[in-house]
């Protein structure tokens, strides 16, 4: 692999049970690609944790992943109700999820911290009423 | 809600074959290709995101949730995997994604407390030490 790899996923925020298609999708080319099991294990996790939080947060949105030979930058974007405090919001264990997102088996308040840890960079743009953005990359 | 085994090699726990986790839950097999495969960890936890905060290779989710997501957890930390606890079974269309993933499904009749308790007594490790 030389050149850069782009892809752009939909996700829909009415369809839970496909949430994480996409990650899956990446997973699946990175394999591919020949990828080292360790960052394609990270990539996917934190585009999961991403990917449902546009589901369950924002009504869904859109992943863009640009595949570089050495790196992996992941774009997740929708135009949900956006987050306050951002600090507040990556500190483990805080969530807003009400309880039948909980009973779905999330808001723990662990996805985001999850996306840091699991990632190289992390960078989170937001505005109130208008979306989010989070910006991942992870290295080779 | 999360219950990660306990485990170190200096603990005498050690990898296990599905086949003896099978027999050891007395579980239905929903699901499996390969009966011979190791497990070497397990993880129990009913909220995927404290799932997905550890990483372990060869890891094996214990759950009392079902639904698609559960296997969609399992499919990005690579786990060969997944049981349901309390009797539970899953519909089709979770069925159908583990087969097209790959990815083995159980159930149980034990309760979760039971069902980690069990599968530690018989040496399944935790594979973390972190607290
Ligand atoms: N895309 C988003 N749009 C709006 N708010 C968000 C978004 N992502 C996260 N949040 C807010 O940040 C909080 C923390 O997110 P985080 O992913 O860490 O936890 P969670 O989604 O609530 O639970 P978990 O990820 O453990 O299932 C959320 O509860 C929500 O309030
Ligand atoms: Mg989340």
């Amino acid at each position: 692999m030389t050149e850069k790899v782009t892809k752009r996923y939909e996700v829909s925020g009415a369809d839970f049970t496909h949430a994480g298609e996409a990650s899956g999708k990446v997973k699946a080319l990175l394999k591919q690609i020949g990828y080292s099991p360790d960052a394609i294990r990270r990539v996917a996790i934190a585009m999961y944790e991403g990917e449902i939080n546009m589901v369950i947060h924002a009504n869904g949105g859109y992943v863009l992943a640009e595949i570089y030979p050495d790196r992996i930058d992941i774009l997740l974007e929708d135009t949900g109700p956006g987050i306050a405090d951002i600090g507040l919001a990556m500190q483990e264990g805080y969530s807003t999820a009400p309880d039948e997102v909980r009973s779905l088996g999330f808001g723990a308040g662990m996805g985001l911290a999850n996306m840091k840890r699991y990632t190289d960079a992390m960078r989170i743009e937001s505005e109130i009423g208008v979306g989010t953005k989070v910006y991942i990359t992870v290295k080779s | 809600m999360l219950y990660w085994l306990y485990n170190n090699g200096n603990e005498g726990k050690a990898a296990m074959q599905l086949k003896k986790i099978i027999e050891i839950l007395k579980a239905d097999v929903i699901f499996c290709e390969n009966e011979e495969i190791e497990i070497l960890t397990a993880c129990g936890s009913d909220m995927m995101s404290d799932a997905l905060a550890y990483v372990k290779d060869r890891a094996m989710l214990l759950t009392g949730l079902v639904n698609p997501q559960t296997v969609r957890t399992a499919e990005m930390l690579d786990m060969p995997a997944v049981v349901f606890v309390r009797g539970k079974v899953p519909g089709e269309d979770i069925v159908g994604l583990a087969k097209a993933k790959g990815i083995a499904l159980i159930s149980t009749r034990y309760r979760m407390f039971t069902a980690c308790g069990r599968l530690y007594a018989q040496g399944l490790g935790g594979g973390t030490d972190d607290i």
